[in-house]
This record gives C-alpha cells, sequence and structure tokens, in this order.
C-alpha cells in the first residue's frame, strides 16, 4: 500500500484476493469486529467464561467417570411424584422451558429495542427476568427437595457416589449465579431503557449486548442439562 | 468508514479534577499502570526476602532458629506464588500492557477505563488477602506453589487451616480483577488502533503482551475451576480431588476424588501461565534490542507468528509437567512430541534477537545490556528446558534441583530482566527524567553475574539428585560434602543479588527528583509513545489529534534517511522504506 492512499481513504486500498485478502483485511488499520466495543468485549468475556463451564463440565466427567462408587440414577433422583407417580425429569424440562422461552422473550426485547420502543423493550426485559428468576426460584426448589428429602448433600448422599451431590451443587449453583446475576442486569438496563438513558445516548446496543449475556447462560444450560440429567 | 468510529470517540474523557481523582481513584491508563507495577514490586520484594530466608536454611542449615521445616515451606509456597502470579504477571499485563497498549497503538486510554479501574483496586484486594495468610494462625500455606492436594489440605500440611483458603481465595479475586483488565487491554488492541495502526505494523511489545492476555482469558479460568473445588474440598468436605485416605491412622471421610485431576486443571492454567509472563518478555525485548542496536527487528513477520504459535501451542503441552504423576505413560509421548514443537518457534524467536545484533550499531546503555542479558540466561533456561521437556531426562531430573535452576532461568530471571531493561527504558518517558547511567550498570553487572552464580551450581546439583523443597538434606550417601559448600556459596550470591536491588530502588527514587531531565525521545525510538506532545504524557495522550501511522516500528538507519530513525507517525518518502513496510501491500 502506497503511503499516499493511506493518508486519504481506507476505501482506495486494493486488497489482494483469497485468504491473503482475509488476513489483509483482518489485519489492516481498522476495527477487527464491526461492532460497538462493549458488544467486542462482552464476546470476548464469554469467551473467558465458556472455558470456566468447560473444565467444571470435563471435571465433572472425570470425577464421574474415576469414582468407582455407583453413580446414582438420575431419572429418578430428578423425579416428581405427580398425581401417586414419580414423572422423570419433569422438573427439570420445566426449568428448561422456562429458561429457553426467556432466550425468546430476550430476542424480542432486543428487536423492539433497535425500533426504539421504550416500553415494549423494557417490559419485555422485566418478563426475560422474571423467566430468569422463575427458573432460579424452581432451582432453589430442587436444591430444598434433594437436600430435605432425599439426603443429599455436598460430601455425601444415600444413592451412590458422594461426587454426585458435589458437582451437582457446584456446578448448578455455579450457573444459578450467573442466572441471579443476569436478572439483576436486566432489570438494571430495564429501567435505563425506561429513564431513557439509552435514547439520550443514541444507541440501544447495551441492550443487545444484555441479551448475548442472557443467551449464553441459556446455552450453558442446555450443556449442563444434557450432560448432568440426560447422562 | 471504520475510521470513523476508531477516532476520537472521547476528546476529554472523564477529566479528573482533584488529587484524590488524578492519582488515587484514577482511570487514566498510565497511573492505573504505576498503582500497578508500584504494588507488585512491593509484593515481590516481600517474595525476594522469603526467597533470601530459604537461602540461609540451605546455605546454613539449623542456624537460624527462626526458620522450622514448616517455615521453610511457606517460604516457598509464597516465594513462588507471589512470583508468578502477583508480580511477574501483574506487572508485565496491569503494569507494562496498562502503560504500553494505549501509547503504543495510539488510543487515548483503554476502551473502559473505569473498568480498568477496579482491574486495579480488586487487584489490590487480592494482594491484601494474600497478605492476610502470613497473619492467621497457622499461617500462610505450605503446599508449594502447585498447591496439590491432597497435601494441601491436610492437618499437618503449614496453613491447611487458614491459609490455603485465603490463598485460593486470593487467586479468585486476583483472576476477577486480571478478567476485568485483560477484557480491555485485548479490546483495545482489536478495537482502538490509530489510524495506519496496521496489524503488521504494531510494536512486537503490544504483539506479546496482547497474546499474553489472551492466554490469560482462557487459562485463567481452568486455576479458578481448581481453585473453588478445592475450596468445597477444604471447607465442605466434597471430594473431587480428595481420594480416601488414613491420616495418623484414622481413616478419613473422603473418598474416591481424584488427585491427577487438579494436577491437569493446574497445568492447563500452570502452562500458559508461563506464556503470560513469558510472551510480554518476549515482545519488549524486541522492542529494547532493535532501539539500542538501531537497526530494525530482524525477521519482523515471523517473530509475529512464532508469538501466535507459541500462544497457541502453550494450550497443548500441560502434562510435561507430569511426567511422574501416573498419568497414563501414552500422554508423556504425545506431550514430549508438542513441548519439542514448541522449541520451534521459540527458538526462531532467539535467532532472529541474535541477528538484529549482527551489524547492528549496539549503544550499550543500561536497557540494552538488560536485553543481552536475557538473551543469555534465556538460551540457558531454554536449554535446559529440552532436556526436561523428554520424558527418559525428565524422570531422574524430576523434582531435583536442576528443576528449580530451568525455570528459575526461564521464567524467572529472565522476564525479571526484561522488566528491568523496561523500566530502564521507559522511565524516561514516564516520569521525564533519567535513571542514572553508572548505577544502572552496577544493578546489571552484580544482578547478571549473580543469577549465573546463584543458578548455575542448582544444575549441577540437580545432576547430583539433590531434591527440592528439601528443609534440610540429613544423612544421605549419594550426595558429596562439597554439595553442601556449594549451597552456601549459592546463599552468599543470592543475598548479595537481592541486596543489591536497593540500588535499583534508590536510583528509581533519587531519578524521579535528581535524574537529568529526558527529552522527548531520548533513545531515539520510532514508537508512538516517544511521539506525544508532553512528557510525561498528559491525560488523553495525544493532544487534539489523534496520531497516523505511516510505516511500521522499526525503521532505524533507513539508507538515505536524515536520522538513523523515522518515527511511525512521520510522513514521507515512501520509496525510503519500499519493501520494509509490513502493511498491507496495495
Amino acid at each position: 500500500m502506497t503511503h499516499t492512499a493511506l493518508t486519504s481513504t481506507a476505501d482506495s486500498v486494493a486488497l489482494p484476493g483469497g485468504f491473503q485478502g482475509v488476513t489483509a483485511d483482518l489485519s489492516s488499520d481498522k476495527q477487527v469486529f464491526p461492532v460497538p466495543w462493549g458488544k467486542a468485549m462482552m464476546w470476548i468475556f464469554l469467551l473467558s467464561d465458556t472455558f470456566i463451564f468447560s473444565c467444571f463440565l470435563i471435571s465433572y466427567m472425570n470425577v464421574r467417570i474415576s469414582t468407582t462408587v455407583p453413580w446414582p440414577n438420575s431419572s429418578e433422583v430428578f423425579s416428581l411424584p405427580i398425581g401417586g407417580t414419580d414423572v422423570p425429569l419433569i422438573l427439570i424440562a420445566i426449568m428448561t422451558f422456562v429458561l429457553i422461552t426467556s432466550s425468546g422473550t430476550m430476542a424480542l426485547a432486543v428487536n423492539f429495542g433497535y425500533r426504539r420502543d421504550r416500553a415494549k423493550t423494557a417490559a419485555l426485559m422485566l418478563i426475560t427476568a422474571a423467566f430468569g428468576a422463575m427458573f432460579v426460584g424452581m432451582q432453589a426448589f430442587e436444591w430444598t427437595k434433594l437436600i430435605m428429602e432425599e439426603g443429599v448433600r455436598p460430601w455425601e448422599n444415600p444413592m451412590g457416589a458422594p461426587q454426585f451431590g458435589s458437582s451437582f451443587f457446584m456446578i448448578t449453583g455455579f450457573h444459578g449465579a450467573h442466572v441471579s446475576a443476569g436478572v439483576i442486569y436486566l432489570c438494571v438496563v430495564a429501567a435505563r431503557v425506561l429513564n431513557g438513558f439509552y435514547d439520550r445516548k443514541g444507541s440501544y446496543e447495551t441492550v443487545e449486548i444484555t441479551g448475548l449475556y442472557w443467551h449464553f447462560v441459556d446455552l450453558v444450560w442446555v450443556f449442563i442439562f444434557a450432560f448432568f440429567y440426560l447422562w | 468508514m471504520a475510521y470513523v468510529a476508531i477516532a476520537d470517540r472521547d476528546v476529554h474523557p472523564h477529566d479528573p479534577q482533584t488529587f484524590f481523582t488524578r492519582y488515587i481513584w484514577s482511570q487514566d491508563h498510565k497511573v492505573i499502570a504505576i498503582q500497578y507495577s508500584l504494588t507488585a514490586i512491593l509484593v515481590g520484594l516481600v517474595a525476594l526476602v522469603l526467597s533470601g530466608m530459604m537461602r540461609l536454611q540451605l546455605g546454613f542449615p539449623n542456624s537460624f532458629s527462626f526458620i522450622d521445616p514448616s517455615n521453610y515451606l511457606q517460604f516457598v509456597t509464597m516465594h513462588g506464588m507471589i512470583m508468578v502470579i502477583y508480580l511477574l504477571t501483574a506487572l508485565f499485563l496491569g503494569g507494562f500492557g496498562n502503560y504500553l497498549i494505549p501509547l503504543m497503538v495510539g488510543a487515548r486510554d483503554m476502551v473502559f477505563p473505569y473498568l480498568n479501574m477496579l482491574s486495579y483496586w480488586v487487584y489490590l484486594l487480592a494482594v491484601i488477602v494474600l497478605m492476610v495468610g502470613f497473619f492467621v494462625p497457622g499461617g500462610p500455606t505450605g503446599a508449594g506453589w502447585t498447591l496439590y492436594p491432597p497435601q494441601a489440605i491436610l492437618p499437618g500440611t503449614a496453613g491447611a487451616g487458614g491459609g490455603i483458603i485465603l490463598m485460593l481465595v486470593s487467586l479468585g479475586i486476583f483472576i476477577v480483577a486480571f478478567t476485568m483488565g485483560g477484557l480491555n487491554y485485548v479490546t483495545t488492541v482489536l478495537q482502538a488502533r490509530c489510524r495506519g495502526m496496521t496489524f503488521m505494523r504494531m510494536p512486537l511489545s503490544v504483539w506479546g503482551i496482547f497474546m499474553a492476555t489472551v492466554l490469560g482469558l482462557l487459562a485463567f479460568p481452568a486455576l479458578l475451576v481448581s481453585a473453588i473445588m478445592m475450596t468445597l474440598d477444604s471447607t465442605l468436605g466434597t471430594s473431587f480431588f480428595m481420594p480416601a485416605l488414613v491420616s495418623m491412622g484414622e481413616p478419613l471421610d473422603y473418598k474416591g476424588g481424584s488427585p491427577v485431576l487438579f494436577q491437569h486443571l493446574f497445568w492447563f492454567f500452570g502452562h500458559p501461565e508461563v506464556y503470560i509472563v513469558a510472551l510480554p518478555a518476549f515482545g519488549i525485548v524486541s522492542d529494547l534490542l532493535s532501539v539500542h542496536a538501531r537497526k530494525n527487528i530482524f525477521g519482523y513477520r515471523m517473530m509475529v507468528w512464532a508469538i501466535l504459535a507459541i500462544g497457541g501451542l502453550s494450550f497443548v503441552v500441560w502434562a510435561h509437567h507430569m511426567y511422574v504423576s501416573g498419568m497414563d505413560p501414552y500422554f508423556g509421548f504425545f506431550f514430549a512430541t508438542t513441548t519439542l514443537i514448541i522449541a520451534v518457534p521459540t527458538a526462531i524467536k532467539v535467532y532472529n534477537w541474535v541477528l538484529t545484533l549482527w551489524h547492528g550499531d549496539i549503544h550499550l546503555r543500561t536497557p540494552m545490556l538488560f536485553a543481552i542479558g536475557f538473551i543469555f540466561t534465556f538460551i540457558h533456561g531454554g536449554l535446559t528446558g529440552l532436556f526436561l521437556g523428554n520424558v527418559t531426562v525428565d524422570l531422574p531430573l524430576s523434582d531435583t534441583y536442576f528443576v528449580v535452576a530451568h525455570f528459575h532461568m526461564v521464567m524467572g530471571v529472565s522476564p525479571i530482566l526484561v522488566v528491568f531493561g523496561a523500566i530502564y527504558h521507559w522511565y524516561p518517558k514516564i516520569t521525564g527524567r533519567m535513571l542514572n547511567e553508572t548505577l544502572g550498570k552496577v544493578h546489571f553487572w552484580l544482578t547478571f553475574l549473580g543469577v549465573y552464580a546463584v543458578y548455575l551450581p542448582m544444575h549441577y546439583l540437580g545432576i547430583l539428585g539433590v531434591p527440592r523443597r528439601y528443609f534440610a538434606m540429613g544423612d544421605t550417601n549419594f550426595i558429596p560434602e562439597s554439595a553442601q559448600s556449594l549451597n552456601a556459596s549459592i546463599t552468599v550470591s543470592a543475598l548479595i543479588v537481592g541486596v543489591v536491588q536497593v540500588v535499583f530502588i534508590f536510583n528509581l527514587v533519587w531519578s524521579l527528583f535528581k535524574g537529568p531531565k529526558a527529552g522527548p525521545n531520548p533513545w531515539g525510538a520510532t514508537t508512538l509513545e516517544w511521539q506525544t506532545p508532553d512528557t510525561p504524557p498528559s491525560h488523553g495522550n495525544w493532544g487534539p489529534h489523534l496520531p497516523v501511522v505511516y510505516r511500521w516500528a522499526y525503521d532505524y538507519s533507513v539508507p538515505g534517511a536524515k536520522q538513523d530513525f523515522i518515527p511511525q507517525n512521520q510522513p514521507g518518502d515512501p520509496a525510503l522504506t519500499a519493501g520494509r513496510d509490513h502493511g498491507i501491500k496495495g
């Protein structure tokens, strides 16, 4: 590239074709990701957080494989007596449904945010937060049932390997903390949507960034659900 | 198009008003960098004193009543953890990263200054929690810096009650602090470079710090997870890492855990951590060599790719720390192979440093002495790494002083020499005054020769089979008497090296008031931080307009140019630098 081209505009630069063009484009003097700074940062944070949850899940798989005591049968442990019969995994199915639904309402909130519809954006975010709170509430119920009725403790349980309880409380607890933090985050942003903060700022990108975090927490739940409850 | 978004988003960001907001609760990346650096150096001095205590015991066993076996192991542990995490990681990324990234890429500040400020204060909290460990009953943990369970949390190990918990909590807090800072550094490099600053024009310092930060963001999660799991093992009695055990004749409540799992998690963090410390040093030393040899860095493009390759490979070598852990021997084959492969890009870097010096116009000023000293210590430490990377050679050397000598040369001494060189190099920009050259040279020669007097004999002790982490050797047949006199000599050298650092501290303080005034660019360097309108750079760094970059960072001794360097932001005859610019070829 000649220096005169540099000092005038970027558009006059002819990029080489193929893979070289891709690297030249990525390494040129512009933002690598054509998104606001906050959004790029949230993506990078989520990548780091992915590593945290991966380490948790891989550690859980490792202790589950290496323990010599039988692993409790999850469809029996996580069953709920409804009308006299034990329905396996019913609570967790409802929890998963609620959380996935909250992703839908979050996506709608982002949509209305970009249309500058304050009332609908805030309402949908608060609905999302309510779903999140409902999820955490059901999780509290599940924990209570496991602890009070089935005698599961982090250090032991009557059904088998002690690592069952420790992994369960640790991983769902860490995820539950993420959901709780997300609920607070959603409420703060929803309040700012309502008071017109983002209209004055001229951008609703924060709503979408909040959404990224929320979808991530939902996605992680899918993996926890698959590896912990279905395995 | 994209320039519009990069350019001046905040011409006067969060202007500080009072002394308090300007120097204490500051959002300016330069002030935060200095806060980070001073805290890290202070806590590093604590670790230096601890190493002196260890050496006293080893050199003159049982002569000091204040060192008992538990104390000794506590000194070992705290020395290691402080040096690796709270000094080197914090100083390179929180200190140099904060100071250099925005200045070198031509930004006004980090992209999120408030988060950056929080990062420092949370780091300070982590340091305080760590230091509290010295004052709780039982003292800090004595588990060794690797904190291996089961012994780390069993009674009998020093600090098994409070010390280990404080250590794990402090690490957790540190990781939160690092994440807040690290997200800022990465996003700033990716999104906020000034006009003309393509990736292939970035100084290697920024490349090294950038890649190290990426490694940190992906490696610290493993440490966080293992810290959480060990905290639960220790407090709630879970058995993630704890197998069924008999302690003092009593069976414990633990059953079925996997100690090797902890080692995998720890080293999945621990090995990238080596490169979190090494890559910024690689980057910074490249710049020091180039500036003070008045020559462009040799093979810039390969230097960048080597940094990227080392970063990627560093995630697949971790189990070479675990050859004797009892993992499947086939893993040893895989990890020995990857370990030898990672030596290739590292060797490329070493050759390129040496070739940068070749036929250079070398100015042996203090920063350059430290940079050249780094090449020596790094080659020595790197070569012993090849010994330890091969399973069969590693087995007899494992847990001997050979290992201690190896990692102190490669990730203790080498990065610290770069830290010193970098401080001598950038001090004029940070304070506006030069450091004293004579004191600097005294500091260099005594430190450089001293570390050789300390660590070269340790290789020999290791080959003899002297085990590390032992409080005293007792009666052993295979260790000759002379090993003890060697140990005494190592101790004397180590104490001298420790005391010599007083010269450095004195120089830092004295020059702040009495040092000769530095111009804006005392070394004749090309990179942007030397082209700021004010020295030290004012808040916002660049005055009314952001700089525009026209060339790569290494235009030294260009034939036909008026000076022997051309600053990156100087437009000019492109013919002068034709073929040397690694920007986009149009």
